[in-house]
């Protein structure tokens, strides 16, 4: 597997958050992902990259255009610093929530994108890695 | 900072929401338009999210918060134009907005919302007549 | 290892037309390939053993052609590959296709190294491993072709079998037929509710008598679709529920209280209609005023 292109955005306010939706939306059409699937991946970032600054207190997503085989695909990662996540699979489930609100989005972002993958440890920072093939 | 305009339309209130909103804007828009109920009496409100082209979980709690406020208010809320790809996504997402009126288009939005209001005026008549 | 090269390339036309020749009728397969295509296919292979041999040391073969030296070789495999599995070729006529260059090599071998065992062994065993390894590589690019064409069928059935018809102003209809998976059923989705916005469509009927099973994940697929389509705007309404179907639907405990669910296609209908204000009339049985085919003449003669 290649990767062929990266790029990084910080999250250090709400309008880095737009930024974000925005690098992933160009980044996407360019991959030739259809609407539906860049509508996905765009509305996982948004999640994603809104619980990295709000829960996470600030930090970074990472973007990568891959290529395996045929096949393309786009890797998000975000990370962030902050308190992190106690119970992992508490948050994945659909509902949970730590603040006000329906909750982290982690649940409803896994169902928007194929490899999902995250890694919190309390105290030290949450690191979420999803993929989407075309 | 830049609001989204809110528009007087007789009794209805008209937001078309066309820019990607960050969060202070959209709660800046929930604000705008429970205020605007209040000064104005307004009946409904329509939403026109045609030009939306992404509707996070954020977004969509905004639509069923001013929907239930409006309510709460006397006012009976319509979010129309939701785009296909937005829609499949936000029940992937697990969001169905359930208290949230739909309908396709401006038009049908207004057909609705005059239909809601004349039925409540209706209503009204009827409780005085009965006494 | 490049005495093996030389042998190959001094040798090359005879041992091109030996393996040709050694092809038995049903691996050469005229009725897909002329001669003279299959003669210039074999040529580039060799060409390209050659030049592989030639670029890499012992190590390399040792290691299997994965190096960069056998790069362009593995390319003319693989598009040599691919080319006869669009043909029609089957997976066995395009590994014996290659494995089939072994008696030739042997007996150029052979020939080479009358009389001294251990080289003429060393050179066998080369050679073989070189062509088992070419083999695989020719297989398996065989193979992702295959995968490829298969894919691409079953996208253009997937889109041939779920049309969306207008019945009516405002009301749209979706007969289902056959098995919904995951795929079948995020496409049949995007098409209604495009259709949905493209005819303006409030209500959308799906009907599904031609579908088999309906258990849980069909059940929330659709539901998935139902939901999408009411923030939309629009409402559907599921017809075609056969009994054995609503009995499952009631065993598994699938929630459908909010759905409108009809039994058959016309009761749906019937319900758009009057849902969307309409109702229909029969036309009045009084003779109609004048004759269609005088009035056209008595506006010629004006």
């Amino acid at each position: 597997m290649n990767i062929l292109k990266r790029d990084q955005q910080h999250l250090k306010n709400s309008n880095d958050v737009l930024v974000a939706r925005q690098k992933v939306r160009q980044w996407a059409i360019e991959l030739r992902f259809s609407l539906v699937d860049q509508t996905k991946l765009v509305t996982a970032a948004s999640e994603l990259a809104r619980n990295a600054l709000e829960h996470g207190l600030g930090g970074v997503m990472i973007i990568e255009s891959l290529s395996n085989g045929p096949k393309s695909g786009l890797r998000l990662v975000f990370e962030d610093q902050g308190p992190g996540i106690p119970d992992i699979e508490l948050a994945l489930k659909d509902g949970f929530t730590s603040g006000s609100g329906l909750g982290l989005g982690l649940g409803g972002s896994k169902r928007l994108v194929n490899e999902f993958s995250i890694e919190s440890e309390v105290g030290k920072g949450t690191k979420v890695t999803v993929v989407r093939w075309r | 900072m830049e609001r989204i305009p809110v528009l007087r339309m007789g009794p209805l209130l008209l937001v078309t929401i066309q820019v990607d909103m960050h969060d202070k804007l959209a709660l800046q828009l929930q604000d705008d338009i429970t205020q605007r109920i209040s000064e104005l009496g307004s009946t409904g409100v329509l939403i026109d999210i045609s030009s939306l082209e992404i509707v996070d979980s954020f977004i969509g709690r905004m639509l069923a918060n001013i929907a239930a406020m409006s309510r709460v208010l006397g006012a009976e809320a319509v979010v129309v134009g939701m785009q296909p790809a937005v829609a499949i996504t936000l029940v992937e997402l697990g969001m169905s907005l359930p208290g949230v009126r739909t309908a396709l288009s401006v038009e049908a939005g207004m057909e609705l919302l005059i239909g809601a209001i004349s039925n409540a005026a209706h209503g009204s008549e009827d409780e005085y007549s009965q006494t | 290892m490049n005495q093996l090269a030389e042998i190959i390339s001094r040798n090359e036309d005879r041992i091109r037309t030996q393996w040709i020749d050694g092809m038995s009728k049903s691996v050469q397969r005229a009725d897909l390939i002329t001669k003279a295509e299959l003669d210039e296919q074999c040529s580039a292979i060799l060409t390209a053993i050659v030049a592989g041999l030639k670029s890499s040391g012992p190590a390399d073969l040792m290691g299997g052609v994965a190096g960069a030296g056998w790069d362009s070789a593995r390319e003319t495999f693989q598009s040599i590959s691919a080319s006869r599995a669009r043909q029609g070729f089957s997976t066995v006529e395009v590994a014996t296709y290659v494995l089939s260059l072994k008696q030739p090599i042997f007996a150029a071998i052979r020939g080479t190294f009358k009389g001294n065992q251990d080289e003429l062994f060393e050179t066998i065993w080369a050679a073989s491993e070189l062509l088992d390894r070419l083999a695989l590589v020719t297989t398996e690019a065989y193979m992702t072709t295959r995968e490829e064409l298969i894919l691409r069928q079953q996208q253009e059935l997937l889109e041939l079998s779920t049309p969306v018809v207008k019945l009516w102003d405002g009301i749209l209809a979706l007969p289902i037929i056959g098995t919904l998976d995951s795929a079948r059923t995020q496409m049949v989705m995007e098409n209604l509710l495009q259709t949905v916005v493209a005819t303006n469509s409030k209500f959308a009927i799906i009907d599904i008598t031609g579908v088999p099973t309906v258990d849980t994940l069909v059940a929330q697929h659709l539901l998935k679709t139902i939901t999408a389509a009411r923030l939309m705007g629009a409402e559907c309404i599921i017809s075609g529920v056969r009994p054995q179907i609503a009995q499952t639907i009631v065993h598994l405990g699938i929630n459908l209280e909010d759905v409108v669910t009809k039994a058959k296609l016309s009761d749906a209908f019937a319900l758009a209609l009057d849902r969307s204000g309409r109702y229909v009339a029969r036309k009045s049985t009084a003779p109609p005023k004048a004759n269609p085919v005088s009035a056209l003449f008595e506006r010629r003669e004006e």
